[in-house]
């Protein structure tokens, strides 16, 4: 029972490798990208908890007393608002393929055309 | 392990198969934001209040934005 | 290869994977037996050190913050990306008639504009004491604007946010990093050194050169997220008009 947390992280990152094969649309197939990347926040900060710890912040609390790990969180902070920014250079790529091949399947575009 | 955890954790992993299994596109937009939501409730059992600020900003903000006005731009074509 | 046969396949090697992942995860210490030593060190001395009482914001923006430079770098490398895949010439197209007619959303609008703002500034300011930070801050004072079009039009939000602007905004957060940290070298400190005084711990301006590390993220986000959402709402003005014609 105590595993829970790390096989959350496997669940979701299997979910979202399956969505993103069973695709049949480059806006799913972006979201469902995201899906999987979230997995790795899951299991960063399941790795940093110390049972009993608090917030590591000591404002009116002394330092000194029982924290979990910051610097996993700090890896993950920046990560999280970085991440919505390739999302959307990924979704910008899948309009301007919509306008010229004219269509957001996935099956349809083959990589070599012409 | 309290209850508590056990119900969080379940919520995020459900909330992960919902978001790929659907096929309207508006709705999957609503329910990634929702699934930001339950991850934000796991960091905060966590006690991770940065992370949890900074996932919550940006999935109610930013996340769903950029996602419906792409949508929009999918069916207006 | 049909679609069936691709699943099938990826079923399988899936199956393998999962496998693997679980029996990788039990070779990790139990939840809440944490045994690195870097973050207890952090925690029991960054309060006396650098005079900032949140940890998480002194190792972002000090202990390691040249990896949030690199992160800074990779925030304005895709948000050039968009610009450069979406940005054409479009002068001559007309801005769609979508004002918002109805009363009660502008003026719930109006109101909630003053206090976003000051959420945003309040969250970016006090970061070196409570949770908040450049990045956090930065995003809730793009929803300020993003308001603005919400409860508006898409013409007021052009017209609060023009390009030229936003663009020195965001490059002018992104170079304030590197040139905090040139300074440092300048002065003969290695670089990212410590410039202003540490001050006392719980007060706005504490923990050496982190407030100004601090600002320069809040701005670079802040206009990162709005040159997105105008590139993305261009866009699709663009594309309605376009079939319009």
């Amino acid at each position: 029972m105590s595993y829970l947390p790390y096989l959350l992280a496997v669940w979701i990152f299997l979910v979202g490798l399956f969505g993103i094969v069973r695709s049949r649309n480059f806006i799913h197939l972006v979201v469902c990208l995201s899906v999987t990347q979230s997995s790795t926040y899951v299991l960063l900060l399941s790795i940093g908890y110390v049972k009993g710890g608090t917030a590591p912040i000591f404002k009116d609390v002394k330092p000194g007393t029982k924290a979990v790990d910051p610097v996993v969180q700090a890896l993950t902070l920046t990560d999280i608002v970085v991440s919505v920014t390739v999302a959307a250079l990924l979704l910008s790529l899948a309009i301007l393929g919509k306008h010229r091949a004219g269509t957001m399947d996935p099956e349809e575009l083959h990589p070599m055309q012409g | 392990m309290n209850v508590i955890y056990v119900f969080s954790i379940v919520l995020a992993g459900a909330a992960a198969l919902a978001v790929v299994l659907t096929t309207d596109l508006l709705r999957m937009a609503m329910l990634a934001s929702f699934y930001t939501l339950t991850l934000v409730i796991f960091f905060l059992l966590l006690q991770a209040p940065d992370v949890a600020l900074s996932e919550l900003v940006v999935g109610t903000i930013a996340y769903p934005v950029v996602l419906v006005v792409a949508i929009l731009i999918d069916r207006a074509e | 290869m049909t679609r069936r046969i691709r699943l099938t396949v990826f079923g399988v090697a899936a199956a393998g994977f999962a496998a693997l992942l679980i029996w990788g995860t039990l070779g990790i210490p139990d939840f809440g037996h944490y045994r690195g030593r870097y973050g207890q060190i952090l925690n029991h001395a960054a309060v006396n050190e650098r005079q900032t009482t949140n940890t998480v914001t002194a190792i972002v923006f000090d202990y390691r913050g040249l990896d949030t430079m690199g992160e800074e770098f990779i925030l304005f490398a895709s948000v050039t990306g968009v610009a450069l895949l979406l940005r054409e010439q479009r002068k001559d197209v007309p801005r769609p008639r979508d004002e918002v007619r109805s009363e009660a959303v502008r003026a719930i609008g109006i109101c909630l504009v003053p206090a976003v703002l000051t959420l945003g500034l309040w969250v970016v300011a006090h970061g070196a004491i409570t949770p908040g930070g450049g990045f956090q801050g930065g995003v809730i004072l793009s929803a300020t604007f993003l308001l603005v079009w919400l409860a508006g039009s898409l013409r007021t939000y052009v017209r609060l946010t023009p390009t030229p602007y936003v663009d020195l905004t965001e490059g002018t957060g992104v170079g304030g990093f590197v040139v905090t940290g040139l300074i440092a070298l300048l002065i003969g400190m290695p670089f990212l050194h410590n410039l202003l005084p540490y001050g006392l711990a719980g007060k706005l301006s504490s923990g050496g050169s982190l407030p100004i590390l601090n600002w320069a993220t809040g701005l670079a986000v802040t206009a990162a997220f709005l040159l997105l959402y105008s590139e993305f709402l261009e866009e699709r003005s663009f594309v309605i008009a376009g079939k319009h014609k």
